[in-house]
């Protein structure tokens, strides 16, 4: 089996997000991969040690983005790719993440391709669904249950809370949905291994790229915060009494009930 | 200058959801006065086609197909794209729901479109239309346009306000054959887990709870309370993480983000990953045991006590209010 997994270096979900001159503040910032990727790491090396194979981990970003990189290593993906757009590309999208990807992917003859439903940055959730029709292959998101028997693939995948069972075949990109695994954490002799273990660097030039292809199709004209909720009234006097108080509210104030 | 804008219908166990009617209205505001397609796509769906033409669509267009019955996205593109070269849509509208969000992005691929993804709010129109949408999991929002190509967003539900329904607007019903094949999907079950088919991200009123629930069967004085209210079960991390619930509830930065018109958080302290799944709910109420805790500083009322006491003491008062309604 020949696997990749796509991997984002996301803000940590601990962070308090700040805007200062119409930007995302990333100073001091921790960083994380994205929590839904690292479901993906989880079960690209649980389908390699079962199946035999390869697992390759991507990602678009900077010089930064090698700490994540070396962290899906730790965790035991087998060699990483960082293809480095900080010299070439001011801005990203998804079109042109997906394109950059396929560029990359398109001579790979990957089995499976394996990423997070959604990137808790940006929340577009489109890059994998993409990339699969720019490959030619077939896709499926919010993955909850993967098998594979030979080309054959059985998965369970989250649909608002129901659950759907389908059937189809490889090559596959399966994005994945929270419950699929319990991703692991990287082991000391897991770091120390990961740190000998092949890490590609490619810019645009090595893909081919051309700058005029990876033209972003939207921009972003504003960022700003929601406005602060003030904080709001907490009840008072006997149980019952705030009981009915709140029911009342909701209803004449509020109206919502 | 007016666009021509299709929006995609979205039909569930025989109905069409709310969010339809929500794309309806924001391709509305995107056309700017131009017309506004509405797409039905299924094995059996032109009985439906009329409530888009009352709900503000100008027209409809219908695509039925034995292999449209479940949703693939092979199949549905299929049937978009044959629309979209009949039609030359210069926007295009889904729901950001979790066929919307599986299906879009194959469209833009197949368009070479930009793409606005769990859009919240619209400003602007036609060519100035400007998207609202949250990012970091509404920790943030930002401003987006297409630079340029076919306008294309999803629109989360429960956010932008449909139409008045009018009964009496009348508009054409056409359909479109297409040849459905090559389907690499083939879809065997679907396992419904929803709570009384109320859809989390859709509900107008969501119940949730965290650790305090302290088990499976505390989770069932929520319920009834959702049920009651007509709303969905919901919960924290920490809540799934405990196996007091499926994952499928988890509300927060991993997990879904709701904004319902009122939101109960019960036993959750309000852990920032929570916050950011709910923080942009219209009101919130808050019941904790803990005065200290976080969940207050976003509620809008708070009653400090434990929620195996407030819980059954608000479900008789709503009995109480909806009888004396």
């Amino acid at each position: 089996m020949n696997i990749f997994v796509l991997v984002k270096r996301t803000f940590d979900t601990e962070e308090k997000i700040v805007v200062s001159g119409g930007k995302i503040q990333e100073d001091g910032a921790e960083f994380i991969i994205n929590p839904y990727d690292e479901y993906a790491i989880e079960e690209a090396i649980q389908k390699r040690d079962a199946l035999g194979g390869k697992v390759t981990v991507v990602t678009i970003g900077g010089e930064d983005a090698e700490k994540q990189l070396r962290t899906a290593l730790a965790m035991g993906a087998d060699e990483a790719v960082l293809i480095n757009t900080e010299d070439d590309l001011d801005e990203l999208d998804q079109y042109s993440s997906a394109y950059i990807l396929s560029e990359y992917l398109k001579d790979k003859e990957a089995d499976l391709i394996l990423a997070g439903n959604v990137a808790i940055d940006g929340g577009s959730g489109q890059v994998g669904p993409r990339l699969a029709d720019l490959l030619g292959i077939n896709y499926v998101t919010t993955v909850t249950s993967l098998e594979i028997d030979g080309t054959n693939v059985k998965i369970v995948r989250d649909i608002e809370g129901d659950s759907e069972v389908l059937e189809t075949s490889l090559p596959l990109l399966v994005t994945a949905q929270q419950g699929l695994n319990e991703p692991r954490y990287p082991s000391l002799p897991g770091i120390m291994k990961a740190k000998k273990k092949p890490l590609e660097e490619l810019e645009l030039d090595d893909l081919d790229i051309d700058e005029d292809d990876v033209e972003v199709k939207v921009e972003t004209v504003e960022i700003y915060l929601p406005p602060q909720k003030a904080a709001g009234r907490v009840l008072e006097g006997d149980l019952s009494a705030q009981v009915k108080e709140l029911v009342n509210l909701l209803h004449s104030e509020a109206k919502v009930i | 200058m007016t666009k021509k804008v299709l929006v995609l219908g979205e039909v569930r166990e025989g109905s069409l959801r709310n969010v339809t009617f929500e794309a309806i209205a924001a391709g509305s505001k995107i056309a700017d006065g131009g017309e506004v397609v509405g797409l039905l796509v299924g094995d059996s769906v032109n009985d439906l086609a009329q409530e888009l033409v009352a709900y503000g669509a100008s027209r409809v267009i219908t695509v039925e197909h034995p292999h449209l019955k479940n949703y693939t996205s092979d199949g549905y593109s299929q049937a978009i794209l044959a629309v979209v070269e009949q039609e030359s849509p210069e926007a295009i509208v889904f729901g950001h729901t979790s066929l919307g969000k599986d299906l879009s992005p194959k469209i833009a691929s197949r368009l070479q479109s930009g793409l606005v993804s769990d859009v919240t709010d619209i400003e602007g129109s036609g060519d100035d239309t400007v998207f609202i949408r949250p990012i970091y999991s509404g920790k943030a929002f930002e401003k987006v346009k297409i630079k340029d190509g076919v306008i294309f967003a999803t629109i989360r539900p429960n956010n932008i306000a449909p139409l008045e329904k009018d009964g009496s607007r009348t508009g054409e019903v056409s359909s479109v054959s297409v040849d459905i094949t090559n389907l690499r999907t083939i879809i065997k079950e679907v396992v419904r887990k929803s709570t009384e088919g109320v859809d989390l991200s859709e509900a107008k009123v969501v119940v949730a709870g965290g650790r305090g629930v302290k088990s499976e069967e505390g989770f069932e004085p929520l319920k009834e309370l959702a049920n009651l209210l007509g709303g969905a079960v919901g919960a924290s991390r920490g809540a799934c993480d405990a196996e007091y619930c499926d994952y499928s509830l988890q509300i927060g930065q991993t997990g879904k983000v709701v904004t319902p018109d009122l939101y109960i958080a019960a036993g959750i302290s309000g852990a920032i990953q929570h916050m950011a799944g709910m923080s942009n709910s219209k009101v919130i109420v808050a019941i904790n045991k803990d005065p200290e805790a976080n969940i207050f500083k976003v509620a809008d009322y708070g009653i400090v006590g434990d929620l195996f006491e407030v819980v059954p003491m608000l479900i008789e008062e709503f009995k109480a209010l909806k009888v004396n309604a």
